[in-house]
């Protein structure tokens, strides 16, 4: 495959101390060639406007150099857009953004979902209703974060099969892997208080039918199902319990765990697929020995290494 | 677990160089511990104070409701006339106030019958509510028998359970004769030879061994 050369970066986005010089002989337009003689020939002036415009294309730079001055995001960014990846790399890595963007879907239809749904066991049912017949495109953002619920759980799966089966679980990135178990539980929690907010015949079975399965564990079963009921029966309170934790508690977590998530897969890299063999290293180190012995992870973890 | 990988990258584990560390500053001979080292300690405690100060209320917030019982509630469901012994007529009363019909459940009640033992006198209020997950059964006149839509469970005429995943009797709700009026009160459990113990939710085992895996809850009233 040819090798795809790192997109150009407009100049005007690149603070002025990071602007590559322009080559010899090459660019600078305006200031070349001084006249022979300034006297007979005095260089022109720049007009105000002229000035004023020079000033605006500078404008979007010197916000940039303003705020990278101040936070250093520059080098950060670079590193962890224009990380490397292993050779093999392909559209089965796309699962965890895809995971990833379906719970952005999820929290920006949830907030304008918020925007008219009332938490009460008496208006829940009513104001979906509203949602879905009245409110312009409610329906859609509704229909939305339903069927993005599904997605985002199927996606979580697939992504979960591709770490699994490619072996990317293996050292270093074992806490990654515990990180995203519990993202995968925090998920379903999202998916089955969720399922009691509308408030219908369908979500209020299911969701007796999910408590009870929770009180069938020994012990502590009858007091968790009390507890998610917020009493011995299904109730006011239940509703607005279930709301809380899917709108506040669990999407905190979430949000938070992806950040770790995230960290750890730039931190560590990614790995390649395990069809894919590692180099052999140009010079003979103790690694590769290490490697034919025990077939164990030799390589650096970062851009990939051989496949885990 | 320490494989291979840990020993080359075993910098972290390397036999640290022991040597003679000097006194740390503000460390007095005789002192059990340095200041820096005890104001440490005060500072995370009292952090750790204040967040248990925010925590624990909030915690004890969420949990209470397991240790509240609510005002035990009876309401009446029709005169004592219609009520015969040899089947029974439904009922729907308000279980859970404050959320409209959602609140409120179905009940068969019939009269107690010599044939099974009881009081005559006495009225039997069996709840809809399948044992195995919750969902509501119907009792068919023809069958004589309870039959739960969903996963297909099936009891019989005292609501003893006769097919099905069902793991206990149907409950039961306490019942009482006010001014001529049959009222139906708190929930209750039964074990398989219809002695009552305290509500259970559907799908724990009752009596015996299972009284202690699946304890009662204090939400709930004392069996009749």
């Amino acid at each position: 495959m040819p090798k795809i050369p790192l997109p150009k970066i407009p100049d005007s986005v690149v603070p002025a101390p990071l602007r590559k010089p322009a080559k010899p002989g090459q660019g600078g337009t305006a200031k070349q060639q001084a006249p022979a003689d300034l006297k007979s020939s005095p260089p022109e002036r720049p007009t105000d406007v002229q000035r004023l415009g020079d000033k605006a294309k500078d404008a979007p730079a010197d916000v940039l150099a303003w705020v990278d001055q101040r936070t250093a995001a520059s080098g950060f960014l670079t590193g962890m857009l224009f990380r490397k990846v292993p050779k093999g790399t392909n559209w089965f890595y796309t699962l965890g953004s895809a995971t990833l963007f379906a719970f952005i879907v999820q929290a920006v239809t949830g907030v304008f979902l918020a925007m008219f749904y009332v938490p009460s066991a008496t208006q829940a049912y009513a104001s979906i209703a509203h949602i879905n017949n009245d409110v312009f495109l409610g329906a859609f953002v509704h229909g939305m974060h339903k069927w993005g619920a599904s997605v985002m759980v199927i996606l979580v799966f697939l992504h979960m099969g591709r770490t699994f089966f490619f072996g990317a679980y293996k050292y270093p990135r074992e806490l990654n892997w515990v990180i995203g178990v519990v993202l995968l539980i925090l998920t379903m929690t999202m998916a089955f208080t969720g399922y009691l907010l509308p408030f219908d015949q369908r979500s209020f079975w299911a969701s007796i039918v999910g408590i009870n399965i929770n009180g069938t564990g020994p012990v502590v079963g009858p007091y968790l199902s009390d507890f998610l009921r917020a009493g011995p029966e299904l109730g006011a309170t239940t509703l607005a319990r279930f709301y809380a934790i899917h709108m506040l508690l669990v999407p905190g977590a979430i949000i938070a765990l992806i950040g770790a998530h995230m960290y750890l897969v730039v931190k560590l890299g990614t790995t390649a697929p395990p069809w894919v063999r590692a180099e052999k290293p140009k010079v003979a180190a103790p690694v590769a020995q290490l490697d034919a012995g025990t077939g164990g992870d030799g390589g650096s973890p970062r851009n990939g290494g051989p496949a885990a | 677990m320490a494989d291979d990988a840990d020993k080359i990258n075993g910098a972290y584990t390397a036999p640290k160089q022991e040597r003679a560390k000097p006194d740390p500053p503000g460390y007095f001979e005789g002192e059990s511990m340095t200041r820096r080292r005890a104001f440490t300690i005060a500072a995370q405690g009292l952090g750790g104070l204040a967040g248990a100060a925010i925590v624990l209320p909030a915690v004890g917030f969420a949990v209470a409701p397991i240790f509240h019982r609510g005002k035990e509630r009876w309401e009446a469901v029709g005169p004592v006339g219609d009520f015969v012994e040899d089947t029974y007529r439904q009922v729907v009363f308000t279980e859970t106030e404050g959320i409209g019909d959602a609140g409120k459940t179905t009940a068969y009640v019939r009269r107690g019958s010599e044939l099974f033992e009881e009081d005559p006198a006495s009225f039997v209020a069996v709840s809809n509510r399948c044992v195995h997950l919750g969902c509501p059964v119907r009792f068919v006149e023809a069958a004589g028998n309870f039959i739960c839509p969903c996963h297909g469970g099936v009891y019989d005429f005292q609501g003893k359970r006769i097919g099905g995943p069902p793991v206990r009797p149907l409950d039961q709700f306490q019942t009482r004769i006010r001014n001529g009026q049959v009222e139906v009160g708190p929930r209750y459990s039964v074990t398989s030879q219809l002695e009552p113990v305290r509500a259970r939710d559907p799908g724990e085992f009752t009596g015996g061994i299972w009284e202690y895996l699946y304890p009662p809850r204090p939400s709930t009233f004392p069996p009749p």
